[in-house]
């Protein structure tokens, strides 16, 4: 099954003349295992795109599945524990609180979603560990590098059960070597079973996936990648 | 850049014959630069002409190995010193591809552009995806040829990006009364 399935999706801001079609009919999916990115210029429709994908936001017309639940038919509160348990989130900047320590960021969504306390910390060490960053599990986020604290948003992003991962340029200010070592381990994680959305302006980082796909003015204007993928013959061309 | 000069360093390590010297060059550039056994001897009979090596005699297999001479080593010097002009490499076809794509009637010049950064993106995919599947073994020479592929890919898309936004404000002015491409290409509404 895939993680993400976005099928035939609008999203207009505003009505009448003010109107902005920020997606015009914008079908992607996502298996697990796959990292698709999505390049395009600003206001070409990327954030809307992850936002949708995040069940941030929901399409005036279309649909979004995340692990095979319709977003437009959750209540707010499901739509929550959605994003709480199925996605995860790794952003430019602002990933981190400042005032808890490496564990206890990773460890933050699961205590929120009601975990113990100590088994959740448990499962935030195990999951530092998984990122190379064991040792660093007390230290808060300005006492690491950029690199690190990326690597501990993307630790937090994949913990429990999540197995969407929604990066947004993930390599923003990093230099270029801790940039690739970023999408490096992105890339692992989502070799390991997670399904990954990338966006980002840069085709070296876009590289990284599986998938390329570039977007215009809110509709998919082409796809780079294997040449021969099953729902790519199936999909019909709309 | 030169064969010429690749085969020179090759022989600064030692002398070597034709077979053995088109081996090192396609294993110092990770195979990304085929050469052909009658490249490597055209280019070492004009080495051999210009006094940069010589020969030395057959042995018991019939090869003749060469070795680079004091001449040799001072061209050498001067290249690894000398940083690479632009202007020497062979011409772009890409960009001359895509000037005679603007002023040729009846071209769909954004799909040209997209067609184009498609097929980098994809080939840029294909390199990453070698450099992950050969992290541990990956030798440090070898990296920096892929690297060197990459970034130049990379700036292929950046180019065709900057290629695709100066068009859209070239036809948005309304100077450019024939042959305005047409707003909704045949490709636009391909989906992934």
């Amino acid at each position: 099954m895939n993680v993400l399935e976005i099928r035939d999706a609008y999203r207009v801001h505003g009505t009448g003349e003010a109107a902005v079609h920020a997606l015009r009919g914008v079908t992607l999916t996502v298996a697990p295992g796959e990292l698709v990115a999505v390049m395009g210029p600003s206001g070409s429709g990327k954030s809307t795109l992850l936002n949708l994908a995040g069940g941030l936001d929901r399409p005036s017309r279309g649909d979004v599945f995340v692990e095979g639940q319709q977003i437009g038919r959750m209540s707010r509160r499901q739509l929550a524990a959605m994003r709480r348990r199925s996605i995860g989130y790794v952003f430019q900047d602002l990933n981190l609180l400042p005032s808890l320590t490496a564990a206890e960021n990773v460890a933050l969504p699961l205590e929120l979603d009601g975990v113990g306390v100590r088994k959740a910390r448990q499962l935030a060490v195990a999951a530092l560990g998984e990122v190379g960053l064991g040792d660093l599990a007390p230290r808060f986020p300005d006492e690491m590098s950029g690199g690190q604290q990326q690597r501990v948003a993307i630790a937090r992003a994949l913990i429990g059960d999540r197995r969407l991962v929604l990066a947004d340029e993930p390599t923003g200010a990093l230099d270029s070597q801790t940039g690739e070592a970023v999408l490096r381990l992105l890339r692992t994680r989502v070799d390991a079973g997670a399904a990954g959305v990338l966006v980002t302006h840069e085709a070296r980082h876009a590289a990284w996936a599986d998938r390329v796909v570039f977007l215009r003015d809110g509709v998919i204007v082409d796809t780079s990648g294997p040449l021969t993928e099953p729902e790519q013959l199936l999909e019909p061309a709309s | 850049m030169s064969i010429r000069h690749g085969l020179l360093a090759l022989l600064e390590r030692g002398p070597m014959y034709g077979y053995q010297l088109r081996a090192a060059f396609e294993e110092s550039t990770g195979a990304t630069w085929p050469l052909n056994i009658g490249q490597v001897y055209t280019t070492l009979n004009r080495l051999e002409r210009d006094g940069l090596v010589r020969p030395l005699p057959e042995n018991d297999g019939g090869q003749r190995p060469y070795e680079i001479t004091e001449s040799g080593r001072a061209e050498l010097a001067v290249w690894f010193a000398t940083p690479i002009n632009r202007t020497d490499r062979p011409r772009d076809e890409l960009a001359i591809k895509l000037a005679l794509a603007i002023t040729t009637p009846g071209v769909d010049v954004k799909a040209v552009v997209q067609t184009q950064r498609t097929a980098t993106m994809r080939a840029l995919q294909e390199y990453t995806r070698l450099k992950t599947r050969d992290d541990d073994g990956l030798d440090l020479p070898w990296r920096l040829v892929l690297d060197a592929m990459i970034f130049q890919a990379e700036a292929e898309v950046r180019w065709l990006d900057h290629c695709e936004a100066s068009l859209v404000r070239h036809t948005r002015t309304p100077r450019t009364p024939s042959a305005a491409p047409s707003p909704a290409p045949a490709h636009s509404e391909v989906t992934s």
